[in-house]
């Protein structure tokens, strides 16, 4: 089972990146219809049903694919679904589809394609740390590999032809994911908010569109994706994201010189909760966890072994833990379950102050 | 958290909007989103906010008296409405008219200059629009500008740069761009 291999290992974002930090992972995505077809939210089950094997076929085909998986919506339990949602695979619409829409991806979790999510094609790559300009090398050949084999909706004047208009001309959606929490300490993350929205991008929750950002991570998208070439949406998304990690890196050196107090209570005691609570709700969890990683990046905290710390922020989530439970739990049973699961991590990621 | 609006439900709509100079974070449950006009379900549709077609706003599910259809899938601009979706490739050309201002004010440009089908680099120059030659110049020091004014967190005037990149660009659609 495609699923029960992927929890295996932890999702391809959150291998550490080169820059461990304020940056988590950079996605790029690209959305694709075919000329002939009506789009999957207007076309009939049928048809859907029929783009999709014919689509699986042809993408399973492409070199950049070689090895991929291919599943039907409708051959996977509601928890599995939601499962690849927390492993950002799928998003949270496609995880409610069934017949007629499916996921295409490679087992390393790096490229992955809905079919017939809002679009006939949603292609993603994704890496860890700041590697746009990569994902985007890897998307770019993967696209001319399906561009010679499928008749994309295109116009010449409209670029390629979406679904909703906003996604219109490149297709292009880049974002990267940060945890800011000193912006959001030193009280300073909404003029950031304002000032990249103002510049034509936007800042979402960590799963997305309409999620609230928990545990002090945003993510940061273009919203213009039509009059601009790939490469200079790509370059203008990697200059603000450096200079919003410029904001947060001295935001955390003025939180060290002048609320030294503060930070070090504030890391203290997502250290003590998580090390000690039995009962943990999944936001709580990711709060606590952005009070550990600020502690271990800003050395008050040290550990034997960063990545299970980071890996918990996926394992705590609804789906994963009942997946490893290997049964439904209520949400009273999950927050006893997650509390359970971070006290036996942290003990093994052997989380200890800095002397 | 408990919803904004009626203090009882748990808030599990999470809406960030900047309204001219503040950033408004409003938290609501699902039915209170629901009753405000947000479809809660999917996600929110960028087209309706943008032309104050939220559900509530809607007057009823029934199409307009003799509303033009796309000849290919059918699809009214009342059914576009209601989603916020079109229905095949061929609504942009069906519905042009009513397409255009939406999608210039979604991306301040209203033309193509990214890559093609075929892997194709470079700008398809649109039918009878003639090329400034002087366009591609002040286009690139414009774009150095900008890029100073964002570096300076003047994102005031990065705004006004990037209306008058978008605006040079328009204006020469087939020029080069950088």
């Amino acid at each position: 089972m495609i699923v029960d291999d992927l929890i295996r290992h932890p999702a391809a974002w959150l291998a550490a990146g080169g820059e461990a930090g304020a940056v988590v992972s950079s996605r790029i995505r690209l959305a694709r219809n075919l000329r002939s077809a009506a789009f999957p939210g207007w076309a009939g089950e049928e048809e859907c049903e029929k783009i999709w094997q014919k689509l699986r076929e042809l993408l399973q085909a492409a070199p950049t694919l070689a090895g991929s998986y291919a599943i039907g919506m409708d051959e996977l339990e509601l928890l599995d679904r939601q499962l690849l949602f927390e492993r950002r695979l799928i998003s949270r619409e496609h995880a409610g589809k069934g017949r007629g829409s499916g996921l295409v991806g490679t087992p390393d979790e790096r490229l992955a394609v809905m079919v017939n999510e809002e679009d006939h094609l949603r292609m993603q790559v994704i890496r860890p740390g700041l590697d746009l300009r990569e994902a985007w090398s890897v998307m770019n050949a993967m696209d001319d590999e399906l561009g010679s084999r499928v008749d994309y909706a295109f116009s010449p004047r409209l670029g390629y032809l979406t679904a909703c208009p906003s996604n219109v001309g490149t297709g292009l959606r880049a974002s990267v994911m940060l945890h800011l929490p000193g912006l959001v300490l030193m009280n300073e993350m909404d003029p950031v908010i304002k000032g990249v929205t103002k510049i034509g991008m936007a800042v979402r929750g960590l799963w997305g569109e309409g999620t609230e950002a928990v545990g002090n991570m945003f993510q940061v998208s273009n919203q213009i994706s039509l009059g601009e070439k790939e490469e200079e949406i790509v370059h203008s998304l990697e200059q603000i994201v450096l200079e919003i990690v410029e904001h947060e890196k001295n935001a955390r050196a003025r939180l060290r010189d002048r609320k030294e107090a503060i930070l070090r209570d504030h890391v203290g005691r997502s250290r003590g909760i998580l090390e000690n609570a039995h009962i943990l709700t999944s936001k709580e969890a990711l709060d606590l966890l952005s009070g550990l990683r600020l502690g271990l990046e800003m050395s008050i905290l040290k550990c034997v072994d960063r990545r299970l710390l980071d890996e918990l922020l996926v394992l705590t989530q609804p789906a994963h833990l009942q997946k490893r439970e290997g049964r439904k739990l209520k949400p009273r049973h999950r927050d006893l379950a997650r509390a359970q699961r971070v006290r036996q991590v942290l003990a093994e990621a052997g989380v200890k102050p800095v002397e | 958290m408990l919803c904004e609006s009626c203090q009882q439900r748990e808030a599990t709509v999470h809406l960030t909007q900047v309204v001219d100079d503040s950033v408004k974070k409003v938290h609501l449950c699902e039915e209170c989103a629901a009753q405000k006009g947000l479809d809660v379900h999917g996600p929110v549709s960028i087209t309706d906010l943008l032309m104050g077609l939220g559900k509530a706003a809607e007057a009823g599910p029934e199409a307009v008296a003799g509303e033009r259809s796309c000849p290919r899938c059918h699809m009214r601009p009342s059914d576009f409405k209601k989603t916020g979706r079109l229905g095949c490739p061929d609504c942009y050309e069906s519905f042009t008219a009513e397409l255009m201002p939406l999608i210039k004010g979604m991306h301040r440009s209203e033309q193509h200059t990214g890559k093609t089908p075929g892997g194709v680099e470079g700008v398809e120059p649109a039918a009878d629009e003639g090329v400034e030659p002087a366009a591609g110049e002040s286009l690139e020091t414009l774009q150095r500008e900008l890029e100073k004014a964002v570096a300076g967190e003047k994102y005031e005037e990065a705004a006004q740069l990037r209306d008058r990149i978008q605006a040079a660009r328009s204006a020469a659609p087939g020029g080069p761009v950088s």
